[in-house]
């Protein structure tokens, strides 16, 4: 756990501090995190929320794939690749900074990985990101997973209950440059861009 | 957010020139349609000690309350009846398990259970509530508007003979409310102009202001009705309940004028600085004139013209707040261009000021006085409690860190205040509370034909 930095916390001041500390990117932190995924239940409007760690918000889905359904799976790793190349900042919304999809066997069943690392803790715009899946074309991925309601687009919670059901919270997680957010990073780097681009003038 | 009906609401009336047939006026509860020329109100909560008695109450109540067309026809009424009933009422009433069943969560849960989600602790938090809001036994409220306090009078004493003669029918408590003055424009005890923006609802003939957004689906509001996203589901069974009906949120919230003057001084030298911090936290100054379009000095005239006062954004207009500090609480409470689906997320309120007015000059008197709101909506945890715990109590919302509303928000003097300014920003640490919440809780609010139907459930068994 990162005793390190707040020596005397109890979990809950741990879990309050993750936010107060986002910005001691200068040193790199591990953070180990119970089963349940949280030091403390705290209640989001959908379920429990999740901490943020020195690897920000994130969650991990895993569920098996309808059988005969690998194909169109992995060609949709395709579609969002037009997606982005045609509206680059159609997940915006979702507060990004990457996203990893995955197809894995065990014995006979194939499995589909949806490991997203992003900024905001996910309970926040469940809404949102119904509303962007449909949208996108994300969501037919989900289509094809077992035990994925058919009435998602109407129906939030049983989304929200879905993702929740087949999410499998980390125990370890590690940031070389701790609790940044895109935005910050994105904004660092413009700055250097600036600064190159103003050396430049001055040469 | 403060109410008393005065003069701009009946505006929303005379410009209600047609009514298409797609929504039922017959049928809606006037409440989050129009606004009465009220100056007084009174809420009532009530509990039902047995069935018989609670739909005797509502069965002889429900031809008093206001419809949409009635409440947009006549100028002679004096008085305007709403009835609202929680989860625990409708059990309350006889409505069958299957049924009560199909009614969504957050609403089966009910407010208290959910003041954690909604960022209500500490102070806020339902141990503290008053007038047994918090209690499993709120079953109803009425809601009164009364053209002023004589009229109010004589409707609570008829109010009260009549829940004497049916059976079990309680009061738990209640509220009065009145207008403060100047009577001239809707205002709440801090001196903020009110009601300036309220969402407007396709099909019912009123026209947004310049800056409001386009009118919104019917379904963001009533149940039964296409929303932003298509036919609307989840609805509870049967479906005569999901006709017309609508949820409100109840939210008690005290005022701490004495508190917030002094705010005002300890970070105002001259009343003109003392004005401007006013406007920061609230992004509008009190005159309604919004930061982002007078981001200097308060212009009134812009304040009072609803054809100016609405039309800005964020996204290019301020992006940084110097104008309207990020976390200011119209900047949180509707972020307008700065967020996704915004169409999703309007809700319509209602309410007024309660308690009397601190006079200017004059120190804290310790009497309770605030705003009793309701906010309307079709759905509660998407619309009323994402506000709550997004806009409102989220200390990272837009990126801030650690900030909540500055003046509706939770506040227990951790939070800070960010005002962003040239060459440095203003950072004020330690955030004292300016409001505390009272008391809440989640009403459904049924069609007329739904409210007979409740009435007339023993009839069946």
């Amino acid at each position: 756990m990162a005793t390190k930095a707040m020596p005397t916390a109890g979990p809950q001041q741990q879990q309050e501090a993750m936010t107060a500390r986002q910005n001691d990117w200068t040193k790199p932190a591990a953070i180990a995190i119970p089963k349940e995924g949280y030091f403390k239940l705290q209640n989001g409007r959908y379920g429990p929320i999740y901490p943020r760690t020195p690897a920000c918000h994130g969650f991990t889905i895993i569920a098996k794939i309808k059988p005969g359904r690998e194909d169109a799976v992995r060609a949709y790793g395709k579609t969002i690749e037009k997606v982005i190349g045609d509206v680059p900042d159609t997940l915006a919304t979702l507060k990004l900074h990457y996203l990893r999809w995955v197809l894995f066997d065990i014995s006979k069943d194939t499995y589909f990985m949806y490991q997203g690392i992003f900024d905001t803790d996910f309970d926040k715009y469940t809404e949102d990101a119904v509303a962007l899946f449909t949208k996108s074309g994300v969501n037919t991925v989900f289509e094809n997973l077992e035990g994925f309601p058919e009435d998602w687009k109407t129906n939030v919670p049983a989304f929200a209950k879905f993702v929740r059901e087949h999410q499998y919270p980390s125990f370890l997680e590690y940031g070389e440059y701790p609790y940044v957010t895109a935005d910050e990073i994105k904004k660092a780097l413009k700055l250097k861009a600036a600064f190159t681009g103003m050396l430049d003038l001055m040469q | 957010m403060s109410i008393l009906q005065q003069s701009s609401i009946s505006v929303d009336l005379a410009r209600r020139t047609e009514q298409p047939s797609s929504l039922d006026f017959e049928d809606i509860q006037h409440f989050l349609m129009s606004r009465p020329p009220a100056r007084a109100a009174r809420y009532e909560f009530l509990t039902f000690g047995s069935a018989t008695g609670g739909r005797a109450w509502l069965t002889g109540l429900i031809d008093k309350v206001g419809t949409a067309k009635a409440v947009g026809q006549s100028v002679a009424d004096s008085r305007w009846v709403t009835i609202g009933l929680t989860w625990n009422g409708l059990q309350a009433l006889g409505l069958d398990d299957a049924s009560l069943a199909t009614f969504p969560e957050e609403f089966r849960q009910g407010m208290a259970a959910r003041a954690d989600i909604l960022g209500l602790t500490g102070a806020n938090h339902p141990d503290h509530w008053v007038g047994r809001l918090a209690s499993p036994n709120l079953h109803a409220i009425a809601i009164l508007f009364a053209r002023d306090v004589a009229e109010r009078e004589r409707c609570r004493q008829e109010h009260e003979r009549y829940v004497a003669q049916c059976d079990g029918v309680e009061l738990l408590s209640s509220l009065d409310l009145e207008a403060i003055p100047p009577f001239d424009y809707a205002h709440e005890h801090f001196g903020y102009r009110d009601r300036l923006s309220q969402p407007v609802i396709e099909g019912t003939g009123v026209e947004p202001t310049p800056g409001s957004g386009s009118p919104l689906k019917p379904g963001e509001f009533f149940l039964g009705y296409p929303d932003e996203e298509g036919p609307a589901a989840g609805m509870p069974r049967p479906k005569i309940l999901s006709q017309n009906g609508s949820y409100v949120a109840y939210l008690r919230m005290e005022e701490h004028v004495g508190a917030f003057r002094d705010f005002l001084r300890e970070h105002g030298e001259s009343p003109e600085q003392q004005e401007l911090m006013a406007a920061k936290v609230m992004g509008r100054w009190r005159s309604g004139a919004p930061l982002v379009l007078a981001p200097e000095k308060d212009d009134a005239e812009l304040g009072a013209d609803p054809q100016r006062t609405n039309d800005f954004n964020y996204g290019s207009m301020d992006p940084y707040g110097y104008a309207c500090p990020l976390g200011a609480h119209i900047r949180r409470m509707n972020p307008r261009d700065t967020t996704q689906n915004i169409q999703r997320r309007k809700m319509i309120r209602r309410g007024g000021t309660y308690g009397p007015p601190l006079p200017e000059g004059a120190p804290e008197d310790g009497q309770e006085r605030g705003i009793a709101a309701f906010v309307g909506c079709a759905s509660l945890v998407r619309q009323f409690e994402f506000a709550m715990n997004v806009w409102a109590n989220w200390p990272n919302f837009h990126e801030l860190e650690n900030e909540r509303d500055p003046i509706f928000g939770t506040q227990d003097g951790t939070f800070d205040m960010t005002i962003p300014k040239r060459p440095i920003r203003k950072k004020i640490t330690g955030l004292s509370a300016f409001t505390t919440i009272r008391g809440g809780a989640y009403f459904f609010l049924p069609g007329i034909r739904a409210l007979r139907y409740l009435a007339s459930l023993g009839d069946r068994h």
